[in-house]
């Protein structure tokens, strides 16, 4: 899949070693926070900061794998696509990602 | 490969039943589609009665949710019977319309309330009992109304009558006949059943024959053939159940009193099989769970294409559910002709028996107030036992036989292992003990995950519970096996041993050496091993703060809104101007939103961004505060009342040793939060008794108390002992600290920890053992070495700077 997208909405956030591995960092912006994950695998992915539950700050949980738990009560998502997983029902609107010499893009429309 | 497709007509208990037993012998066959005509998933008919009784909700009574078909790929249409079956096409349609063709198809329609035909039967508020909607019915006319007749004093009728009354309704059982559940019961057990409803409460009408219902928009009243009338606002049918067939034979397949098929489940096509209340089976049809769950095991066995299952028929047995009325009945309890009857009755305790033996087998059971050995008479009945040696006995229960010394065993432990334990599952002793054993269960609720047992009505809760207890010991209560995630099969205790053994002091580590199922763990284990991790080696490992729930990781609780609240430590809760005043001024300065007293006497401040948390610990910290940790699993407070110093009652100054408390005890990380407290008399005004380490003044010293908690379970501390200085205080509190750290599982706190191994445990490592104790002391001093750095003073000089501040921060 390759998804045609304006270059105008990718942008650089910093660099990979700026984001803890297993952690998070936050894009601040006005339309919503957008959270910025670092996995043990050093894949990035970008979710907005807000849990589909009740608002939880997503870059404060615990990551493993490809997966995020929420902080607040522990629903657990998949950061490529944002889902709930098991029995929650519910999605964070994720963003694509992409690095590039160690720079961390975002595109900052939702996928 | 294009799958065979199956469709289920009939989304209840023995139709999924068939598909749970298919799907594990062969998951993947079939292309599942499953029609049923409520508009639930599947749940337990069988607790209808508490439902309508208040005792369960419905959700509770579910059996399959909604995503337990999505897991398992089927294809589920609520609210939308089937109407039509093309058997030339092989296909469904449903009243919907959708069309939805079948290789093998099952029929598991059960059956229908018989609705006695008499005028009237037909007003709004006459019901029939049999499905959720029916009870909703029952449960909303209860809150308009007053009075209730049911019809029929059987096993249903009965239910429904008790649940009525407990929704608040008067009550009243028309029966046409003069005894009580004429089906299971003699004349004499129905008297005593029909005696202690009539105590709860409940009115019966016996030998009346109702001629009509009578009313204008909804029911009024009842009549009876001999002209007489009762008043009433509903009336709810219970006089029997027919099969619900009709789909059936529409569709040209043979019937008789049910869908007929042969021992395999099949029905006169070849394609088609029928299970369930619908169904005859060798001129039978059943109407209880147990029958239809054997018969699921054999359609299941046939559609997996094992083609060895055979169904031969079942004797049934039968428990009703009031709650507080011990009844059981099985097989001919009637007797009749070449049978004998061994009867015991004592009226006064409520107690009757009846065994009725046939050539020397026993060919039926009522058994009314005391049927403990219910299962055991099922047992000699079903199997043909020759009871002629056993027969003087027989009446006084398993526990009589032999010579002597069973008193005091359990009924669980007498059991042999072909006994049936769950009636409405068909699991017997053998079968749960092998799965407690084999796949190391500790807990009901694994025992009715992994075997079905007491997963239906529950009514051999107890019995499983004794297996249970039986099985493992007086191992019961320790779920040592317990794998910590599902990333590993290792217990915490089993972790927590390598990585002492194998001197492991990474995660990395962990899961390498211990063949870690997910690469880098999940949320549940990292948090336990990075515990196990720096408890064990405080000197050599490294926390990994990404392992750490958020709260430790920050150093903050975070609150529902994402904002974070700041307590800093106030030792032994004593203050001062000078500190109440920085407080006061890094409160303004931040405009925190809410200042609040804590129970463990601090002063919470709510409501900072992450951003601000590291400027307010500046200025907490240069005003001599460290952090309280009242984030993390870890020493909390410890709360004083004002002791010897100022109170006329102190006869020890709390305060003081509260204060060297805290000072030895901050910082340190333990398996979940620990609270202390120390009192100045035995009035106990810093209620030391509900703390995880407790200590109360008395005149010749201090009394230690141990394993408290004032949380959702309140406990009382136990008493460690009594000492008599300060000194020995704090080691005695040291030591303890470090047994609990070094033994206790992640996430246990003190109060069932001490449950779990025993006071006399704790006192013999502690109070016993004067060497053990200085050594558990001295390693608490060598990890407070350790963990006694303030994270906050450490953060405001910039550390973890990145965990304080936005990646990027964009307008726009
Ligand atoms: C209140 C109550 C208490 C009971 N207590 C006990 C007890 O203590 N012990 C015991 O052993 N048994 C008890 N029973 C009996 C037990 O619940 C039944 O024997 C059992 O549920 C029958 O299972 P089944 O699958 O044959 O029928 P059901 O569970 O009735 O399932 C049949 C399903 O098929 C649906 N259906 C019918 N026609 C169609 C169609 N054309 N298309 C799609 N769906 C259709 C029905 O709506 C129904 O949901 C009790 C029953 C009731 C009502
Ligand atoms: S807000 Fe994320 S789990 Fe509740």
């Amino acid at each position: 899949m390759t998804a045609v997208v304006d270059d105008m909405t990718w942008l650089e956030v910093g660099t990979l070693d700026e984001i803890p591995r297993q952690g998070a960092r936050v894009l601040k912006r006005e339309q919503g926070d957008i959270a910025v994950f670092r996995t043990a695998a050093d894949e990035v992915f970008a979710l907005l900061n807000r849990c589909p539950h009740r608002g939880g700050p997503l870059s404060e949980g615990i990551l493993y794998g490809r997966n995020i738990v929420c902080p607040l009560h522990n629903w657990c998502l998949d950061l490529a696509s944002g889902e709930a997983k098991g029995p929650d029902e519910g999605c964070a609107p994720a963003y694509a990602t992409r690095v590039e010499a160690g720079r961390v893009f975002v595109c900052t429309e939702p996928n | 490969m294009n799958k065979e497709r199956l469709v289920l007509v009939g989304n209840g208990m023995a139709g999924m039943r068939t598909i749970e037993e298919l799907l594990k012998l062969e998951p993947d066959l079939y292309e599942i589609t499953v029609f049923g005509a409520e508009p639930h998933p599947n749940y337990n008919r069988i607790l209808l009665s508490p439902v309508l009784s208040g005792e369960k909700t419905i959700d509770e009574i579910i059996l399959n949710s909604r995503d337990w078909y999505a897991e398992h790929g089927i294809t589920l249409h609520t609210g939308d019977p089937v109407e039509h079956i093309d058997r030339r096409k092989r296909l469904v349609r449903s009243r919907s319309g959708l069309e939805v063709p079948y290789d093998r198809l099952v029929l598991a329609t059960g059956s229908n309330p018989f609705i006695i035909p008499v005028p009237g039967a037909d007003l709004p508020g006459v019901l029939g009992y049999r499905d959720i909607a029916d009870v909703e019915a029952m449960i909303e006319t209860a809150r308009g109304f007053k009075r209730a007749i049911v019809i029929g004093g059987g096993l249903l009728g009965l239910e429904a009558a008790y649940g009525l009354q407990q929704q608040g309704m008067e009550v009243t059982v028309v029966h046409l006949l003069d005894t009580l559940m004429e089906r299971q019961l003699d004349k004499p057990a129905a008297a005593l059943l029909k005696a202690s409803l009539e105590q709860r409460g409940l009115t019966f009408l016996m030998e009346a024959q109702t001629a009509a219902i009578q009313g204008r928009d909804r029911v009024e009243s009842v009549r009876f053939a001999d002209g007489s009338e009762i008043a009433t606002d509903l009336v709810v049918m219970a006089v029997g159940i027919r099969p619900n067939m009709a789909l059936a034979q529409n569709a040209g397949i043979h019937c008789e009193r049910g869908i007929v098929v042969d021992d395999t489940m099949l029905t006169y096509d070849a394609r088609i099989y029928a299970i369930g209340e619908c169904v005859q089976h060798r001129g039978h049809c059943y109407g209880l769970v147990a029958p239809l769950f054997e018969q699921a095991k054999v359609c299941a066995n046939h559609l997996a294409k094992l083609g060895y299952g055979r169904y031969h028929g079942s004797v049934t047995s039968t428990k009703l559910k009031v709650t507080g009325i011990d009844l059981f009945s099985a097989g001919q309890y009637q007797g009749g002709d070449g049978c004998e009857e061994i009867l015991f009755q004592d009226p006064g305790a409520g107690i009757y028996k009846k065994l009725v033996i046939r050539e020397n087998r026993l060919a039926g059971a009522v058994l009314y107030g005391d049927t403990i050995d219910g299962a055991w008479f099922f047992q000699l009945m079903r199997e043909g036992t020759d009871i002629s040696e056993i027969r003087e006995d027989l009446l006084f229960g398993q526990a009589h036989l032999g010579d002597s010394g069973h008193g005091g065993q359990t009924q669980a432990a007498l059991m042999t292992d072909e006994m049936q334990v769950c009636d409405c599952n068909g699991v017997c002793k053998g079968e749960i003990v092998k799965a407690i054993t084999s796949k190391g269960l500790f807990t009901l609720e694994d025992v009715k995950l992994h075997t079905k047992a007491a997963a239906s009505c529950g009514s051999c809760t107890g019995l499983v519970e004794q297996i249970l207890a039986s099985t493992l010991g007086s191992d019961y209560s320790t779920p040592e096996a317990k794998p910590i995630c599902t990333c590993t099969d290792y217990s915490h205790d089993q972790v927590r041993a390598a990585i002492r053994e194998q001197h492991l002091t990474s995660l990395s580590d962990c899961f390498e050496k211990l063949d870690w199922r997910r690469p880098d763990g999940c949320h549940v284990c990292r948090p336990a091993l990075n515990y196990y991790l720096i408890s064990t080696w405080p000197a050599e490992a490294i926390d990994d703060s990404q392992s750490r729930f958020v709260n430790e990781r920050v150093h903050a609780n975070i609150q529902k809104d994402g904002t974070y609240s700041v307590i800093p430590r106030i030792f032994g809760g004593e203050t001062s101007p000078a500190q109440l005043r920085a407080i006061a001024e890094a409160a303004e300065k931040y405009a925190v939103r809410s200042v609040k007293i804590t129970g463990g006497q601090r002063i919470d401040l709510l409501g900072l961004t992450k951003e601000q948390l590291p400027h307010i610990w500046k200025d907490l910290t240069d005003a001599g505060f460290v952090s309280g940790h009242a984030y993390g699993k870890s020493m909390r407070t410890v709360k004083t009342c004002v002791g010897s110093q100022w109170c006329r009652f102190g006869v020890q100054d709390s305060t003081k040793m509260g204060i060297e408390l805290e000072e030895l005890t901050w910082g340190s990380w333990t398996p979940h939060k620990f609270k202390l407290a120390v009192s100045g008399c035995p009035r106990n005004c810093a209620e030391a008794t509900i703390k995880d380490f407790g200590v109360v003044a008395i005149e010749s010293g201090w009394e230690l108390h141990i394993g408290g908690n004032g949380g959702v379970k309140v406990r009382a501390t136990d008493v460690l002992c009594r000492v008599t200085t300060p000194e020995q205080v704090k080691e005695y509190c040291g030591a303890f600290m470090q047994l609990y750290r070094e033994e206790a599982r992640y996430l246990e706190r003190t109060a069932p920890w001490v449950e779990r191994v025993g006071l006399a445990y704790i006192k013999k490592r502690i109070v016993e053992d004067e060497i053990g104790r200085r050594a558990f002391y001295k390693r608490f001093l060598e990890s407070q070495a350790q963990a006694q750095v303030d994270p906050w003073k450490e953060r405001a000089a910039g550390a973890e700077a990145h965990e304080f501040t936005a990646l990027k921060q964009v307008n726009g």
